[in-house]
């Protein structure tokens, strides 16, 4: 409660309005009702299985590798309909880049994991992209940790370093939202300290949306929470309204740990 | 309620089946020994630079198995460089792209009952559809169609018929369904997360397949394709359908050319009355095993030189 600052009200980067989404028959998402400030940190907390993570796979379109996934409502990225037919996919994951709950660097080099979404886009020269790989992981926290070893394998590095190195993967390609599911939940504390502090420095350049199981977590980084519980949004708010004064008693019991 | 066994009764029963399970093994392990022993006691003496590079004689000591160890070569050599491809993009695109259809189901199990055919079948197949071309061009080698001159590497001729060209792609259809069905289980063997990983980059699905999955699929798919060439030099049934001859002066000088193989070649002299040519055959077969294994070793050092850059 401590960490996340008052904010003055910011620019809306994504605007949710009676969203619902299914997986065949079964409705995962009912009527969502949101707004996620840019250049924030965005906590999604909740049960398992309360479509945190659906959602959050909707804002990159991943549920689109999922066949039986289809959605209704608004979602919107700066205005721009992130449902549309027409969207290009591979373009919007470029924007909106995502962090996964396990760590999955490519069984390739530290350099070549941070280039290849660079890569993929556009050619550049060496020089270039040296300089793009050394940017990206700096602002990962992970440059001093492994410039020396750039060509060796990404495996032989540490979870937690794997985890900074694919966030370092995430922004080499320029993306102005950072998803985030359960980025920690495979980490010890002292990695997952240096995750949390990674992602708070991030938030000056990047919309930052993080699920997470981890109450303590949510409170220490984000600056708004969402409560979702069994597809429905509960509530959703300034992280200290939230954690002080919870308009709902589902919201209430959930963060004092009565249930979930 | 169950009855209580006691340990010694369970400590009984267990080292009776290690008993058993060895004793299983000692008997595949003894066979094998044997077989090698006999052969190696036979051939061993038979084995010589000139029997190496000498051409097919009437006499077992003048008779050398050049002939039938570069039509081998030649044979594997087309058959490899069609099946792998071939097969590998077929399986990337049942297990990369194609959506899991009816069709894609009854294509899925053709290929696993095609794995299980016997090559003899193969052979009547290449024979037909190669060899012969199914009688639409004639049935004479002098009505065929030819392109260049045939002292010329790049002779063709149409219908191919009992060519290495035909005893290749003869072998490539007999090997297909194993290439595929061991590079879809290495593409099912690299994790979804690593897919998951390239698509939230914004790759695409060729993108991904090219730059995560194939690459870390290589190691797999090489040694499925490895053990698959293994088995295509070792085929004689559909060579011999095909009419793989078994007396041939030279060694294969393009496409058209007449070929004999390593394993017909063993069976023609193991064939034979005398003594003397039992005695190369087993040369041959020294010879056969020397070839099969460097494969395998190629195999085990490919594997094991892909394999490191992912610990």
């Amino acid at each position: 409660m401590q960490t996340a600052e008052p904010t003055a009200p910011t620019q809306t980067a994504i605007t949710v309005r009676g969203f619902s989404s299914w997986y065949g028959s079964f409705q995962a998402l009912r009527s969502l009702e949101l707004e996620i400030p840019s250049q924030q940190i965005t906590a999604f907390i909740g049960p398992s299985g309360c479509g945190k993570s659906t959602f959050l796979r909707w804002i990159n379109r991943m549920n689109d590798t999922i066949p039986s996934a289809r959605a209704e409502g608004t979602l919107d990225l700066h205005g721009e309909d992130l449902l549309s037919k027409s969207l290009d996919v591979v373009d919007l994951r470029r924007r909106v880049g995502m962090v996964f709950q396990k760590p999955n660097p490519f069984p390739k080099s530290i350099y070549d994991n941070v280039a290849f979404g660079p890569r993929l886009h556009k050619s550049y020269t060496r020089a270039e992209l040296d300089e793009l790989v050394e940017q990206s992981l700096r602002s990962a926290s992970i440059w001093s940790e492994v410039k020396d070893r750039l060509h060796s394998s990404a495996l032989g590095l540490s979870g937690g370093q794997q985890q900074r190195l694919c966030i370092a993967r995430a922004i080499a390609v320029g993306p102005e939202v950072l998803l985030m599911d359960e980025p920690c939940s495979a980490l010890d504390p002292k990695s997952t300290l240096a995750i949390e502090e990674l992602i708070e420095t991030l938030a000056d350049r990047y919309t930052i949306v993080i699920v997470t199981h981890n109450m303590q977590q949510a409170a220490r980084v984000s600056d708004q929470t969402a409560f979702f519980f069994e597809g429905r949004l509960v509530e959703s708010g300034a992280t200290e309204t939230i954690w002080n004064k919870p308009k709902n008693k589902q919201t209430e019991d959930y963060i004092t740990g009565r249930f979930g | 309620m169950a009855a209580v066994r006691s340990a010694s009764t369970r400590l009984l029963a267990n080292r009776a089946f290690l008993t058993l399970c060895l004793a299983a093994t000692s008997i595949a392990m003894l066979v094998l020994a044997i077989l090698l022993l006999a052969i190696f006691v036979q051939g061993w003496s038979g084995l010589s630079w000139d029997f190496l590079t000498g051409l097919p004689s009437r006499k077992a000591d003048k008779a050398g198995v050049f002939v039938a160890l570069m039509g081998s070569l030649w044979v594997c050599a087309i058959c490899g460089l069609l099946a792998l491809p071939l097969g590998v993009a077929t399986a990337v695109f049942l297990e990369e792209f194609a959506q899991k259809t009816r069709f894609t189901r009854i294509v899925q199990t053709n290929i696993m009952n095609l794995a299980g055919v016997p090559s003899i079948v193969y052979g009547i197949l290449g024979l037909t559809a190669f060899a012969r071309m199914f009688g639409a061009f004639g049935t004479n080698v002098e009505d065929a169609i030819s392109l260049g001159s045939e002292e010329s590497l790049f002779f063709l001729r149409i219908p191919f018929g009992s060519s290495v060209l035909a005893g290749g792609l003869t072998l490539m259809l007999v090997i297909l369904p194993v290439v595929i069905i061991a590079t879809q289980e290495a593409l099912r063997a690299v994790p979804g997360s690593l897919r998951a990983g390239a698509f939230a980059l914004g790759a695409t699905r060729w993108q991904t397949v090219w730059g995560i999955t194939l690459p870390a699929a290589v190691p797999g798919i090489m040694t499925g394709a490895i053990l698959a060439m293994s088995r295509a030099i070792g085929e004689s049934a559909p060579l011999l359908v095909l009419g793989g001859a078994l007396f041939v002066s030279g060694a294969p000088e393009n496409l058209m050319s007449d070929f004999a193989v390593l394993p017909l070649q063993i069976y023609n002299w193991a064939s034979r009355p005398q003594e003397s040519f039992h005695a190369i055959a087993a040369s041959a077969i020294i010879l056969q095993l020397v070839v099969l294994f460097l494969f395998n070793g190629i195999a085990v050092f490919i594997r094991q030189k892909l394999q490191k850059p992912l610990q």
